[in-house]
């Protein structure tokens, strides 16, 4: 159960070698986390982001998950669901893809799409109505800023997260008043193995502030959290800026 | 039987889930509710004044037992009482005060029902003189999971898991309970100010066996020298003769009229009570109580319930909710007990509930809270940032010094220090282990500690 807090004593972390999504596992078993069920495929990588958190004091498991093979969820999400309770759920997974290349190549960038929003369409349904069958719950989505208005730089991107932003408020829409907590975080440009190599945005921010603005969210039980908290009077300027001078706008 | 799916929190408004609520009105409806409550189980639930998660079953099942309020009889002579276990404390007072009968025990609000009082063996100002309620208790009808009602009677060990058990080891249907016989319904009451923590703890050392009725409000955001000062507000019910001839008292002395004032709005705007806010509600308050006074009357609902008077108070603490943290150390714990005092001092933790007292012998309740000791409770906005962390690190003191926190008002504590504070857990479990089985009686308390 989660605590007066929202601090959860089970986490499910989908898209188990995420950077933001273990920087948040870690900042919770320092609370109370004790359970962490890490998804994704079987490798090397998943299996040493579970020792890590094994070395914290936690109980980790993998367990088989890929974002592309949505026929396959209801399985192996449900597996999970029935060895007990989850408090929180962490959609962390998502690639960023190669903006210029995916342009040329249609079936890249559908894989970016299929990726970030039909994956997280079934995985996300999913992980809900095992929520409300608990009667409690938070669903949290990593979204990105991206996602607020689509830039010429990285769209294919930003109209996946766009999908997933819209599809994530709309299903706490649906689950208000059923103790299923659903919240959308909307990172900014994130310091991560996602982002090396690309130049640094204004107001970049860490995995670790991104699971600090986490814990609080759950603490408020927010609906949106912006990482950093500036980007919502930034976004909400950007997003009425006159599309003719967004064009152009060094984003 | 009416059934609705809503979202259910406890008095602190934290944690809320969703739960099937199930009200039944006879026993008959009753035994159907704990049958039908389906594999993630069912918990009583009284008027929801426990703050934490005691009350609430997420996924599953809420028996709502205030429809079973009937007081069933009175025993005039022998003052007892067997009533329903949704009768409240409230309604227990308006029909036994003009028999010449007040409650045994009673916490700070009428709200409660006689169920909730054993499940969570709630304890008073007088719990020095008279332990807790349950100690009170004669009998109760408790409804097991296997569908049968049951007598239990004080002594037994299901009286002892049940008093204190938090619901879990059964549906409490009716309860009789032994009454405290009074002359009025007027508190005599003697308030005197302590300049700083020592003070305070001498003067209760010394005095409070005097007092049937004792408590003291604490000052938690004053620091330095005047750590610790508090307002200690003792007494008993009001002889006859201590009324004056010509007043209304005098003519109806048994009369019982709580004050109301207007509820809280339902919207509070978040951080209202902040460190600002209470610390001059905190200023006010310690320099209005009079240095000393001696033998003022005061209303009974202003004594024993002055938050009664605003329904919905919670609200005050607006969306966020708060907390409520109860811990008692054993004496010779002073020490834990003074740093624990200064490290909230210090936090600036705006609280303007706190509340000091001493408890006398424990209860066999095994998992009943008072301990013989000191026993400190604080309310705290739940929004305020690392306040998790910092009780934590309290727990710790508290556990170290063989102390415990109240499980009626946790909604917080690691289940690791569990065991640690109740020693009697195991024999706790056990017997839910052979009663109930397949966990038919769950909560989110229970999940979330593993009770």
């Amino acid at each position: 159960m989660k605590d007066a807090f929202g601090i959860p004593q089970s986490l499910l972390v989908l898209g188990g070698t995420s950077e933001i999504g273990l920087a948040t596992a870690r900042r919770l078993i320092a609370r109370r986390t004790r359970t962490v069920w890490l998804a994704g495929r079987p490798s090397p990588g998943l299996e040493s982001a579970a020792s890590g958190l094994r070395e914290l004091g936690a109980d980790v498991r993998t367990v088989d998950f890929d974002a592309l093979d949505p026929d396959a969820h209801e399985a192996a999400l449900g597996k999970v669901f029935a060895e007990g309770d989850i408090d929180m759920v962490l959609l962390a997974f998502g690639v960023l893809g190669d903006q210029s290349h995916d342009e040329n190549e249609p079936g890249a960038a559908v894989r970016v799409a299929q990726t970030n929003y039909t994956g997280a369409v079934s995985s996300g349904l999913v992980c809900a109505r095992a929520l409300q069958t608990q009667g409690h719950g938070s669903l949290v989505v990593l979204s990105s800023v991206a996602g607020e208005r689509a830039r010429r730089a990285n769209f294919i991107y930003g109209s996946s997260k766009a999908g997933l932003d819209a599809f994530t408020q709309g299903l706490g829409d649906a689950l208000f008043g059923t103790g299923v907590h659903v919240m959308v975080v909307r990172p900014g440009f994130v310091r991560s193995r996602m982002t090396e190599g690309l130049e640094e945005a204004p107001l970049a921010t860490t995995p670790e502030a991104v699971a600090t603005a986490i814990e609080t969210g759950l603490r408020r039980r927010s609906e949106t959290v912006w990482v950093p908290g500036a980007l919502r009077l930034v976004m909400s300027a950007l997003r009425h800026v006159p599309r003719g001078v967004f064009r152009r706008l060094p984003l | 039987m009416p059934t609705d799916t809503v979202s259910v929190t406890g008095w602190g408004r934290t944690a809320p889930t969703a739960a099937r609520l199930v009200r039944p009105r006879s026993y008959e409806e009753a035994v159907a509710a704990v049958r039908d409550c389906g594999a993630r189980g069912g918990i009583p639930r009284g008027l929801g004044r426990a703050y934490g998660d005691a009350a609430q079953n997420a996924g599953g099942a809420v028996f709502d037992m205030t429809g079973l309020d009937s007081v069933h009889a009175v025993d005039v002579d022998g003052g007892t009482v067997l009533c329903g276990a949704g009768v409240s404390l409230h309604r227990l007072m308006e029909v036994l005060l003009p028999l010449g009968w007040f409650v045994p025990v009673t916490p700070g609000t009428r709200y409660v029902t006689v169920g909730g009082a054993i499940g969570a063996d709630i304890h008073g100002k007088n719990h020095h003189v008279s332990g807790s309620f349950a100690r009170h208790v004669l009998s109760f009808e408790l409804l097991t999971a296997d569908g049968q009602i049951r007598m239990v009677d004080r002594g037994t060990p299901l009286f002892d898991a049940t008093a204190g058990g938090m619901g879990l080891t059964g549906v409490i249907l009716t309860a009789t309970v032994r009454l405290q016989p009074v002359e009025t319904s007027l508190m005599s009451v003697d308030t005197e100010r302590a300049t700083d923590l020592d003070d305070l703890m001498a003067r209760l050392t010394a005095t409070d066996h005097r007092y049937r009725y004792s408590v003291a409000w604490i000052d938690l955001l004053a620091r330095g020298a005047s750590l610790g000062r508090s307002v200690l507000t003792r007494g008993d019910h009001a002889p006859l003769e201590a009324l004056d001839g010509r007043t209304r008292a005098r003519r109806a002395p048994l009369e019982f009229r709580p004050g109301r004032l207007p509820a809280a709005p339902s919207f509070v705007p978040e951080g209202l009570l902040g460190r600002t806010t209470v610390g001059l509600f905190n200023e006010l308050w310690y320099r209005k109580a009079p240095r000393a006074r001696v033998g003022e009357l005061q209303r009974m609902s202003t004594f024993f319930h002055p938050l009664d008077g605003v329904p919905h108070w919670n609200r005050v603490y607006g969306r966020g909710g708060f907390v409520q943290y109860q811990f008692a150390v054993g004496y010779g714990q002073e020490e834990t007990l003074r740093r624990i005092v200064r490290r909230i001092s210090q936090r600036r933790c705006p609280s303007f509930l706190a509340v000091l007292k001493r408890f006398g012998e424990g209860d066999p309740g095994w998992l009943s809270f008072p301990m013989p000791g000191w026993t400190l409770a604080l309310d705290i906005p739940a929004n305020l940032p690392g306040l998790g962390g910092f009780l934590d690190e309290l727990d710790e003191e508290v556990a170290a010094a063989d102390g415990r926190v109240y499980l009626a008002k946790d909604s917080r504590l690691r289940p690791e220090l569990l065991t640690a504070m109740y020693p009697r857990l195991g024999e706790f479990r056990a017997l839910r282990e052979e009663l109930d089985p397949r966990s038919v009686f769950t909560s989110d308390l229970s999940r979330r500690l593993g009770l």
